[in-house]
């Protein structure tokens, strides 16, 4: 009896400690110290919120950079992350990606032979991912420069200027934040025709 | 494949070894009670909470006392949460006005959380509120990390002293495990989450207006705080759904490579403790180079497999036929199995790739790691609680090898440490072979089945390999929120944790009683490479001799069938 007594003390004390003053004292260094990221690296406009740079969009127009394939319902539902959990021979993920393949090769003019990048075809695992491959932003140059009437080799420069590299060289992948350059084309317009 | 992308691989295992090391010695002050680094700052804060506890820390337990007193402290735990994640919805920190979980999956998480497995049969940001996701699931990532070092570190004693039949004190364990090492890492490590973008908030969801002019919510939440203790305390309960794959979980590389470091590093660092207590640190290296080797060579096979590519995607006209499904472009192939291999290796469980859709091979290797029972580092003091019952077995081998009584470290293995030590290491494979077979045999186990084919037998391996091994990570297609899944994955994980931690402190028990028999010119050195080769290779063996039919009509199968152009 003595032990269920302390243990029910120690469980209570520890409760206390680990699961309100910890979170909390950490949510309030966080919001001194970090109060961008820690309240999620949010994207305002005005008085909107556009979305938050670390989570990724769905993008359908030509004139956009498209992202990858989501597996949430509906798709980039940063509400409900998830994967499509499919294994490598379900059928029903041959299926989604031949469709996807057939789709990105008629949006952006490729040959019907063209090998497409897996990450333009491939579901990400949490549904948001931010990020595609520098591959795969290349093959879009073209079919955004063309609808916005800008030079590729200036969409090229600006997809250029977004790229992220991994830590110190080793730790991760280079990549192009999605949402950020399309928001960089988005002002780059705004200024030509104000020019 | 070039070679840079190996660099990694090569990076993690120098950075561990050295924090490890240096943990390693740390914790052995803390729980010898000695001065270390942080004693002036925190001895005050220890003291006070003994007064509150009415603990005297110089009250020693018997085996079975400190059993009790673990057993008890998990049913508290266990209570406690259901009820909490009952009554979430009349409590405050609810922004999303969250309702009461379901019964049985309250049961699940509660179990789940407090046996430290981490199994999670609901989606996160959709199922708890930001309370239950402090007080219950942040509070559990502590104790039941706590309460696996505290019998790690009796057992270590066990081996440690002579004719005595005391342990230690669970409570004072307990409480230095807490705020001598897992508060100050979390601290560390939660700061360093939250700098890179991990949210920290308390406000509720965002309501975002996205750029092509569509309606996005966006959950957030106090999320850095809990991810620091779910990656050091190898629980691996994430706060969202898609776990560290989520970009507020796990947003960049630098966050990455401090989870993967995270969830290594205490369980890395329990066999240089074990080694700094014992008075004899080339036993703790041993016992590490052991865990290391079947790291490595884990990574080497799991990185071929994956790497290789799905030729059934090249086919169609994927590039390569880069298996880029279930994993983030910032993660890329390397980095997602590499924490795959790390977080089955442990027991914690976290993911930043959906182990599903990786390829067959891989995820045959994630399933090895897990059944073989958590000895590869292995959850946070379990780990070395497993690879100690396999070192007892590998001694008791040498012993019939060269006709000698067997003995491990100085001490007389006997029948009893015997017994005790084959419950640690076959209960898990027990619960899993003879759960998948209920399971494949029912209509309610196939029922939840996200895949067709044999991957559909290995997403069932997978499910009870992970709750019997604690381990909590899963093939995420499985539908575990039904009734047959809540209620015999409850069951695997409470007696995978028990059968390991109540033997081993009966070991221990049995151990401290007796005397130590000074090595002599006959004695069988188990610090050499001799001895590091015949654990590992009893390991393997175990392992390939227990799973390797059911392996083969699940993954292996599947592989050649991919090979041969099938889908299902």
């Amino acid at each position: 009896m003595l032990q269920v007594k302390r243990a029910v003390i120690v469980f209570v004390s520890f409760s206390l400690l680990c699961g309100l003053v910890y979170p909390l004292g950490i949510t309030a260094i966080a919001q001194i110290l970090f109060p961008y990221q820690s309240r999620g690296s949010l994207l305002i406009s005005g008085n909107q919120c556009i979305g938050s740079e670390l989570i990724g969009q769905m993008f359908t127009s030509p004139k956009y950079f498209h992202g990858r394939p989501s597996a949430t319902d509906p798709a980039y539902n940063a509400g409900g992350s998830a994967g499509s959990n499919l294994g490598p021979s379900s059928a029903q993920l041959l299926e989604q990606v031949k469709e996807r393949i057939a789709e990105m090769r008629r949006e952006n003019g490729l040959s019907p032979a063209t090998p497409v990048p897996a990450d333009m075809v491939l579901a990400s695992a949490s549904g948001l991912d931010p990020h595609i491959s520098m591959r795969s932003a290349m093959l879009q140059v073209r079919r955004v420069a063309g609808e916005r009437g800008l030079p590729e080799a200036e969409v090229e420069l600006l997809l250029r200027h977004y790229v992220e590299t991994p830590l110190l060289r080793m730790w991760g992948q280079e990549r192009v934040n999605v949402l950020r350059l399309n928001m960089a084309l988005d002002t780059r317009g705004n200024n030509h025709t104000i020019n | 494949m070039i070679i840079t992308d190996l660099i990694p691989v090569l990076v993690l295992p120098c950075v561990l070894t050295v924090l490890a090391i240096f943990l390693g010695e740390y914790m052995a002050k803390v729980f010898n009670g000695e001065r270390t680094l942080l004693t002036p700052l925190l001895n005050s804060p220890e003291q006070f909470l003994y007064k509150i506890f009415g603990v005297n820390k110089n009250d020693e337990m018997s085996w079975k006392t400190y059993s009790w007193a673990f057993i008890v402290f998990n049913i508290i735990g266990i209570v406690a949460l259901f009820l909490l994640q009952i009554l979430q919805g009349f409590l405050p920190f609810n922004p999303q006005k969250l309702g009461p979980v379901h019964w049985d999956i309250a049961l699940n998480t509660a179990i789940s959380f407090v046996t430290n497995t981490n199994w999670q049969a609901y989606s996160g940001e959709q199922t708890m509120s930001y309370l239950t996701q402090m007080m219950g699931l942040t509070v559990q990532n502590f104790l039941s990390a706590a309460v696996g070092i505290a019998p790690a570190i009796a057992l270590i004693r066990g081996f440690a002293r002579k004719e005595t039949s005391t342990l230690g004190n669970f409570w004072v364990d307990l409480t230095r495990s807490i705020i001598y090492i897992l508060l100050p890492l979390t601290l560390i490590w939660s700061l360093v989450f939250v700098s890179q973008g991990v949210v920290q908030t308390l406000h509720p969801q965002i309501d975002a207006l996205t750029l092509e002019g569509q309606k996005q919510i966006i959950s957030v939440g106090p999320v850095a705080s809990q991810e620091a203790i779910k990656q050091l305390g190898t629980n691996g309960g994430g706060f969202f759904n898609a776990n560290s794959s989520h970009p507020f979980e796990n947003p960049t590389p630098l966050t990455d490579f401090m989870a993967v470091l995270g969830l290594l590093l205490i369980p890395a660092a329990l066999p240089f403790t074990f080694g700094a207590m014992l008075k004899n640190r080339r036993q703790g290296w041993a016992i590490y180079a052991s865990m290391l080797m079947l790291f490595i060579i884990g990574v080497g096979l799991i990185i071929g497999t994956e790497v290789q590519g799905n030729p059934l995607l090249e086919k169609i006209g994927v590039m390569g036929g880069v298996n880029m499904e279930g994993k983030e472009v910032r993660c890329g192939i390397i980095n997602s199995v590499l924490f795959a291999q790390s977080t089955t290796a442990t027991s914690c469980g976290a993911v930043n790739s959906m182990h599903d859709s990786l390829m067959p091979l891989s995820g045959l290797i994630l399933i090895f790691n897990i059944a073989i029972g958590e000895v590869i580092f292995g959850g946070v003091g379990t780990g070395l609680i497993s690879m100690l019952a396999y070192a007892v077995l590998t001694m008791f081998i040498a012993g019939l090898m060269i006709g000698r009584t067997p003995e491990f470290i100085g001490k007389k293995l006997e029948s009893f440490e015997m017994v005790m030590s084959i419950i640690i290491i076959l209960s898990p494979a027990l619960l899993l072979l003879v759960l998948s077979s209920i399971a494949i045999s029912t209509q309610a186990g196939l029922s939840s089945l996200n895949n067709m084919g044999s991957h559909g037998l290995s997403e069932i391996l997978y499910a009870y390999a992970s709750t019997a091994g604690n381990n909590g990570s899963a093939f995420g297609g499985l539908n575990a929120g039904t009734l047959f899944y809540t209620l015999t994955t409850s069951l695997a994980m409470l007696v995978g944790r028990f059968s390991t931690v109540i033997p081993a402190l009966a070991i221990a028990g049995f151990l401290a009683t007796k005397k130590i028999v000074p090595a002599g010119i006959a004695t069988f050195p188990t610090t050499g490479v001799l001895f590091i080769v015949m654990l590992v290779s009893v390991v393997v063996i175990v392992g390939a001799l227990t799973f390797f039919p059911v392996l083969t009509l699940g993954p292996f199968i599947e592989h050649l069938q991919i090979f041969a152009g099938k889908a299902f």
